[in-house]
């Protein structure tokens, strides 16, 4: 059994490190010898043979970790995505599972499948991002190998300590888990994506347990748009209930978006209200985003709208009550009326 | 046509409106003398579940469970208000379940109460895990649907529309399944006075962790829970241009 023989291994290894007494030299071999018996599975995404940029977050998280770092892919015709992840920097294998049945990313397969390939590789950690196919995927890998899962980390403190968001990101957790595997969702905005170039890992075919799915995939309907993707963005220009109506945000936000090269968000509001699309929501329950500038009008700043944007590097807002609490967040606040703001601001910006 | 056994499992938590702050000890968030109600997502859970006996399907029974101190009480008499018809309240005090724990109990409920349909929200608004109910669905490996913006059942085909990164997807599997809510599935109903009399007499049943069986402990340490690094706002502007220039300084355009 090797399994557990390393696992042993790794938290006697993990206990020697804890002790305070032990000479810096001897910590840092010790480190180094977690380190070579720490093994990562990223769980990598795909959507119709591309690779999904964003799932590299995972690799780069991994990479925190230390140890090997192992990607998987699964889908149709997956060889080419597989070829494609092997180039990205710091993964040593690339594991693929060549089933249509795959594609859509259906749990109730593509768990089954996961947890093969994570008992086959003897992995201590799984990671993937917390994305809509990971939110759903992770957490019946977890149960089904009887781990609890640790959801959309920030940071990375040791093999087994962790840090996330709780209550809206209120509240920061450091968490310790001495759960083996580890299965780990991770927020993508706080661990960049490394280089897509550079790597050479192997490539190798992971087992097909081909599990029955019982769920079919019916059809999808995805917002087209060649705008940067809201949660990887450099730029986000956000609009809320201030804009009072879907013309309105569609008159306003756009080209101050397109000016600024900028992907475009949305409040809860502005979406219930039908201003704004779903899949642009910005907050707890709608997508986390933390880019370079963040450019709100229109907002308040809910707790719940703050949790999906306060780590971007600046936020400015234009609102015209001083006293919103999005001004207490924003960098740069200009109170006043939006509709003549937002016009101003977009022309002078492309007068640039 | 089956009929519907449904079970929707709900969470007390302190009300989303408020800012929770961490205690000085460091070690949770203060919950004592703070506002708590259902978990958001669990109202849009009960409501689902009332709507489908409204729209004439062939609801047998609505189940509403929750675990936790006393309190929950509170929370699953709001839940047969809105239109539950019974309660299980699992009682406990000392720890706050961990969501493999909560899914491990629900597996003996589902089981236990004969459920085929469990309708819980996607996340819960304090440890914002969004696991339990795909734990559960991969415990009883059933089909699952996360996410939901729209359910509909004819016989036992359930066809539900996600939220997905990008859009929408639509799913279709049979009963029994594991559905998650999303705030768009519903807009959930206050409780009329004359039902939250009523909601006084249904049945509340107590139990205990232990009457299930299982090993539901914690296992994830918590080590600190702290503030998040304060931003400091407040720079304010005069007009466009201040704007403009403020911006360029902090390298932002």
């Amino acid at each position: 059994m090797v399994a557990p023989l390393r696992n042993g291994l790794l938290r006697q290894a993990t206990t020697c490190l804890r002790q305070q007494s032990a000479p810096p030299a001897s910590s840092l071999f010790r480190a180094a010898a977690i380190h070579r018996l720490l093994s990562t599975l990223a769980v990598l995404e795909q959507r119709d043979g591309k690779l999904n940029m964003s799932s590299l977050a995972s690799i780069s998280a991994a990479k925190k970790l230390g140890g090997s770092v192992h990607g998987l892919v699964a889908g149709s015709n997956i060889k080419s995505v597989a070829d494609e992840a092997a180039k990205v920097e710091g993964l040593e294998k690339v594991i693929f599972v060549d089933n249509a049945a795959y594609d859509k990313g259906l749990p109730e397969n593509y768990a089954p499948m996961l947890v093969e390939n994570i008992k086959k590789g003897n992995y201590t950690h799984v990671l993937a991002g917390h994305s809509a196919f990971g939110k759903n995927l992770m957490p019946r890998v977890a149960a089904m190998l009887d781990v609890q899962q640790i959801s959309d980390i920030t940071a990375i403190e040791g093999e087994d300590t962790f840090v996330r968001p709780i209550y809206a990101g209120n509240a920061i957790l450091t968490v310790q888990s001495e759960d083996t595997p580890k299965i780990i969702t991770v927020r993508g905005t706080a661990f960049p994506a490394g280089a897509a170039e550079g790597g050479s890992a192997t490539v190798e075919e992971g087992v097909d347990p081909k599990a029955e799915c019982p769920t079919e995939w019916v059809s999808e309907d995805l917002a087209k748009s060649d705008r940067p993707d809201l949660a990887t963005a450099e730029k986000v220009v956000s609009g809320g209930r201030g804009l009072k109506s879907k013309e309105e945000f569609e008159r306003l936000i756009p080209p101050l978006a397109d000016a600024l090269g900028a992907a475009i968000g949305a409040s809860r509001a502005a979406v219930d209200s039908g201003f704004a699309d779903n899949s642009l929501q910005v907050g707890q329950t709608g997508k986390n985003v933390a880019p370079k500038l963040y450019l709100c009008a229109g907002i308040s700043g809910a707790i719940q709208h703050l949790a999906g944007m306060k780590d971007s590097k600046v936020i400015a807002c234009i609102n015209k009550d001083p006293d919103a609490p999005i001004f207490q967040v924003a960098d740069v606040g200009l109170v006043g009326d939006l509709f003549e703001k937002v016009p101003e601001l977009t022309q002078k910006l492309k007068g640039q | 046509m089956t009929s519907l056994r449904i079970l929707v499992p709900v969470k007390r938590v302190i009300d989303y409106a408020v800012k929770p702050r961490v205690n000085k000890a460091q070690t949770a968030v203060e919950t004592q003398g703070v506002k708590h109600s259902m978990n958001p997502f669990d109202e849009l859970s009960i409501e689902e579940a009332v709507r489908l006996r409204e729209r004439k399907k062939p609801v047998e029974d609505i189940l509403a469970v929750s675990v936790g101190p006393a309190k929950s009480q509170d929370i699953l008499r709001t839940a047969m208000a809105m239109g539950a018809d019974r309660g299980i309240h699992i009682v406990e005090e000392k720890i706050e379940l961990e969501p493999l724990g909560v899914a491990k109990l629900l597996k003996k409920v589902v089981e236990d109460e004969k459920r085929n349909l469990v309708i819980l929200g996607k996340q819960s608004i304090d440890d914002d895990a969004n696991q339990t109910g795909q734990m559960l669905a991969g415990l009883l490996n059933w089909p699952q649907a996360t996410q939901a913006s729209k359910v509909e059942i004819e016989g036992d085909t359930c066809t539900v529309t996600r939220e997905v990164d990008g859009g929408v997807e639509t799913l279709r599997a049979k009963l029994p399944m594991v559905i998650t809510t999303d705030l768009r599935l519903n807009e959930p109903r206050y409780a009329s006075l004359p039902n939250i009399m009523k909601a006084k007499k249904k049945p509340l049943e107590k139990k205990t962790i232990a009457d299930y069986g299982i090993e539901a402990g914690k296992r994830l340490k918590t080590l600190k829970v702290t503030e998040p690094p304060p931003r400091k706002g407040g720079g304010k502007v005069d007009d466009v241009d201040g704007m403009i220039s403020k911006l360029k300084e902090l390298g932002a355009i």
